[in-house]
């Protein structure tokens, strides 16, 4: 994707910047290298430099995995452009490997010809072998495929550091430094500026004013290095024009913020404070750390509970008493809460449910993404037990979704699952912040209506009143046993179970009608053929979409968010392609879906490799559906 | 309901059947329970009962008040939350043996810990009847029954000291039958925090008798040490046996009193305050020839869960704003 453009403006040696289009670059080292930190402030700088991005970090389970091992590797990616950018990039056109571990995991997404910057002092005889290889691939010619920068960047680092006068800081401090220093190079080559990561230093180590100088010395030191070093001449700073984006004020925004921001938001046009009960749990626990933060000037509470099934519990309990209970987790958390789900369903209260969801089975891939919790969502409980799913589909997105799915829970008054996963919640893109002020409130009401019984049903959602404990002549009794349809008193009569299956289900169903008609993303509302997609998968869907078109294939991108109920034209729409790709990161659970209810033809391309789509893999099935 | 109007204690029973068996203990607690809200004026439109699951757990539907018969084991938890939405209300708990100390231990422990300002009713009848008489966490070695047909051996869960051991603020004990029941209710119910108590509960049709010793009118005398704080600890019929701490065994010792006994000036004095003796005092009746205490086990003043997390309802105008700010925080950036 290096396509070049036009010229640049020469950097410090004279040497001309080519100007490019985009490109994707990977900061990878070990786990303790701060590579997620570095990639942020990447992150940060481009967006502010004007292009378009998308990030996917990449860290491994452990926390401090033994160093310089394969498993201890984490990276983070960022594909940047001049313009849109929907996906974190297929293939790489530069990495940067702090250590052989990190070469060797991340090799095989590198582009031939691509740019690999590597610290040499990391590779030792001992880590080399550790990392699995022979002898040093920096010797042996295996990299003759690529452009390599072999840099002693360890040692470039203590020598900066030991340039900053009356610094007192340990060998180990001053080694921790060299990621800021290969982040100052970076900068170099992509003509970014330094000073929000001067900033951001200065502000992270306020308390260790001396941490903060030499971490600063370390960028500074990187980015001369660059901007004043002869190097081969195949190696030369890149220029990536600002990309033509919708005017307005935007910031960086992760899932995990957006997502919890937007529950704040929902609440808030709820006008109801928000209960967030959770328990901790990989990738959703940046949600409950969040959400604690804000606290009470954004009437929010937050409990982390003694397990996943009390923290669903206390948010129905929450609910149950006139706040908007939620409760945040992944998939094996989920499974936990479900009987509590299942009453919040027969009792009609208003709860939700956050799924980042993660690699399963079981305990699966905690910091792996995957989207294969959607029959759990959409199908996972006993008894006809109808609920509300929703998905995000960007960082961004998560922000709008939350707040459906506090509208859904508290206007119908029942469960719904926000879906959103392991890489929408740790990845980050530049957001358009919305004007908050524009949202329409839909304020829930806890009045007694007149012949009040728990059971009697608004006309048209078909909802039961909430009256809450606290609320004089409101006494009433509810639970998990069935219901007399009205009165809400226990009733095992069978003619009453099936009125109140049959109002459960008309209640989650009817909302079909207070939803979105399914649009079409990109390409003609009919013809030959519908790239079918949920959650996630939206950038590199809409993306490989894009290609199709532009290698002459007619081809469209639908997109669904509310995965239940689903869109009432979603069936006719799906009717009007010949063929039907079905993308998704599981083993075709949209698919087994959308075959059920429409008994439409489809080819599902599932993918559960723990890593979000590529581009390509989307439009090499395309087109091999389309022409054999 | 006219609050001007006092309640009587039906007028806190609801207008559903109960559906416990003829002769059950329930019976008797759900009486103790209703006259305990009269006495203390409850406004039902505050009150709500939280349950579980299990014949103890229809208790709800009994009360004119609130109520939330939940799922099993984790009415603490649902309790838990209500009151994080609202602080003030009056909340009850009641869960039998089964929901609370084997499925739902875990929320029984924390709900101690956390001093969630509830009354825990635990009905102890130390057997699951709703389902037909199985051996609960609760049942005595050797108990007899479909899942136990040679007797039970695991160890029964002594539910006071479990909850001393969950650093609870409040633990009493009580037979469902209890004259004064209503009398440790009311403790409880003032107790700021978690107000544990331990109904002994019997269970007609699956665990008939399991506590006749403390129940039967003459038996009881013998078996039971009721607990008064300030007072020497003392019991029998004849009033003539008492309760002293033998330093060479570090346990517990039953002692004679009178002609040729000991004095009562001799005798342990039960302080209510005092967790060593608490301890020891929830477990006594684990030694053979020891009365079950009764009465208030260990109390003491404690931050209530409410205290810590009651939380002022912020203008919605502010919050407007502070959402506004949010969003706008960090680093943005123009794009004209």
């Amino acid at each position: 994707m290096m396509d070049a453009l036009v010229p640049g403006k020469p950097d410090g040696m004279g040497r001309e910047r080519e100007t490019i289009e985009s490109a994707v670059v990977r900061f990878a080292g070990d786990s303790g290298d701060g590579m997620q930190i570095t990639g942020g402030q990447f992150t940060l700088a481009t967006a502010l430099s004007g292009n378009d991005l998308a990030t996917f970090p990449d860290f491994p389970a452990e926390i401090r995995a033994p160093i310089g091992t394969t498993f201890g590797v984490s990276s983070f990616q960022i594909n940047f452009g001049a313009r849109v950018v929907r996906t974190a990039g297929d293939q790489l056109d530069v990495l940067v490997a702090m250590n052989p571990a990190a070469l060797i995991v991340n090799l095989a997404d590198v582009k031939p010809g691509a740019l690999i910057i590597v610290d040499e002092n990391a590779f030792t005889v001992r880590d080399i072998a550790k990392a699995g290889y022979a002898e040093n691939p920096l010797d042996n010619g295996s990299l003759d495929a690529y452009r390599v920068l072999r840099l002693p960047i360890t040692d470039y680092t203590m020598t900066a550091v030991k340039s900053v006068e009356g610094a007192e800081v340990s060998n180990k401090e001053s080694v921790r430094a060299k990621n800021m220093w290969a982040l100052g190079l970076i900068l170099w080559l992509f003509e970014r500026e330094k000073a929000a990561v001067v900033d951001w230093i200065a502000t992270k180590f306020a308390k260790l004013p001396d941490i903060a100088r030499i971490n600063t010395a370390a960028l500074d030191a990187g980015y001369i290095y660059g901007d004043v070093t002869e190097m081969a001449p195949e190696i030369h700073p890149y220029r990536v024009p600002p990309a033509a984006i919708p005017p307005g004020i935007y910031r960086n925004i992760s899932g995990s913020e957006a997502v919890s921001w937007g529950l704040v938001a929902g609440a808030h046009l709820a006008r109801l404070k928000l209960a967030f009960c959770s328990y901790p749990i990989t990738p959703a626990t940046n949600m409950l750390h969040l959400l604690t933060k804000l606290g009470k000037e954004f009437n929010v509470t937050t409990f982390q509970a003694e397990d996943e099934i009390a923290a669903a519990c206390a948010a129905i309990g929450a609910s149950y008493a006139g706040e908007l209970g939620v409760t945040g987790s992944s998939g094996p958390g989920v499974a936990l809460k479900t009987e509590a789900i299942g009453l919040a369903a027969a009792t009609e209260l208003p709860l939700v449910i956050v799924n980042a969801q993660r690699g399963g089975p079981s305990t699966g891939l905690p910091t792996k993404t995957e989207q294969s919790d959607l029959y759990q969502s959409v199908w996972g409980r006993n008894g006809d037990t109808p609920l509300v799913v929703v998905a995000s589909r960007s960082p961004g997105d998560c922000f709008d979704t939350a707040i459906e799915a506090c509208r859904l829970a508290v206007k119908y008054m029942t469960p719904v699952i926000l879906l959103t996963d392991g890489y929408l919640s740790n990845a980050s893109e530049p957001w358009h912040i919305p004007d908050f002020s524009t949202y329409e409130p839909f304020p829930a009401s806890h009045a007694i209506p007149a012949d009040f019984k728990p059971y009697n049903r608004d006309p048209e959602t078909l909802a039961r009143p909430w009256v809450v404990p606290g609320t004089p002549g409101g006494v009433h009794r509810i639970g998990g046993i069935e219901r007399k349809d009205g009165s809400g008193e226990i009733s095992y009569d069978a003619d009453n179970h099936q009125i109140m299956t049959d109002h459960r289900k008309n209640k989650i169903d009817g909302i079909a009608r207070d939803i979105p008609d399914q649009e079409v993303a990109l390409g003609p509302v009919s013809g030959r053929l519908a790239v079918v997609g949920w959650g996630s998968t939206y950038g590199p869907v809409n993306r490989a979409v894009d290609a199709l078109i532009e290698q002459g294939i007619e081809a469209s991108h639908i997109h669904i968010r509310h995965l239940w109920p689903l869109p009432r034209n979603l069936g006719q729409l799906l009717a009007g392609f010949d063929n039907i790709l079905v993308p998704e990161m599981n083993t075709g659970q949209l698919a087994t879906l959308l075959r059920s209810e429409y008994q439409c033809e489809l080819k599902s391309q599932p993918k559960v490799s723990g890593r979000p789509f590529r581009v390509s893999e989307i439009v090499d099935a395309a087109r091999e559906l389309v022409e054999g | 309901m006219n609050l001007q109007t006092k309640l009587g204690a039906k007028d806190y029973a609801s207008d559903q059947e109960v559906r416990w068996c003829p002769g059950c203990g329930d019976y008797a607690i759900l009486r103790a329970v209703q006259k305990t809200l009269a006495d203390n004026g409850a406004d039902p439109a505050n009150t709500v009962f939280f349950s579980g699951i299990g014949c103890a757990s229809r208790f709800p539907y009994y009360m004119e008040t609130y109520g939330f018969h939940t799922i099993h084991g984790r009415g603490a938890a649902f309790a838990t939350g209500a009151k994080l939405a609202n602080p003030d209300l009056d909340a009850w708990l009641v869960a039998g043996d089964g929901d609370s100390l084997a499925i739902g231990g875990n929320h029984l422990l924390h709900v101690l810990r956390r001093n969630v300002d509830i009354v825990y009713l635990l009905f102890n009848n130390e057997i699951y009847g709703l389902t037909k008489g199985q051996t609960s966490p609760a049942s005595r070695l050797g108990t007899r029954s479909p899942t136990t047909p040679a007797g039970s051996r695991d160890e029964p869960v002594r539910a006071a000291r479990f909850a001393l051991g969950a650093s609870a603020t409040f633990v009493a004990r009580a037979v469902d039958v209890q004259k004064d029941l209503s009398d440790i209710l009311k403790r409880a119910h003032a107790h700021k925090g978690t107000g544990f108590v331990e109904i002994l509960q019997n269970c007609i049709v699956f665990n008939d008798g399991v506590y006749d010793k403390l129940s039967n009118k003459k038996l009881a005398p013998d078996n039971t040490l009721k607990l008064v704080h300030g007072e020497p600890m003392i019991w029998g019929a004849e009033r003539d046996k008492g309760l002293v701490f033998d330093i060479a065994t570090m346990s517990p010792k039953a002692v004679s009193l009178g002609e040729g006994g000991v004095d009562a000036s001799q005798l342990l004095v039960h302080d209510e305050h005092n967790l060593t003796l608490a301890n020891m005092l929830a477990t006594l009746d684990s030694i053979p020839g020891m009365p079950s205490p009764l009465g208030v086990l260990y109390s003491r003043e404690a931050e209530t869960f409410e205290a810590r997390t009651r939380m002022d309802r912020a203008e919605t105008a502010s919050v407007e704003q502070k959402i506004g700010q949010l969003l706008n925080s960090g680093h943005t950036w123009a794009v004209a």
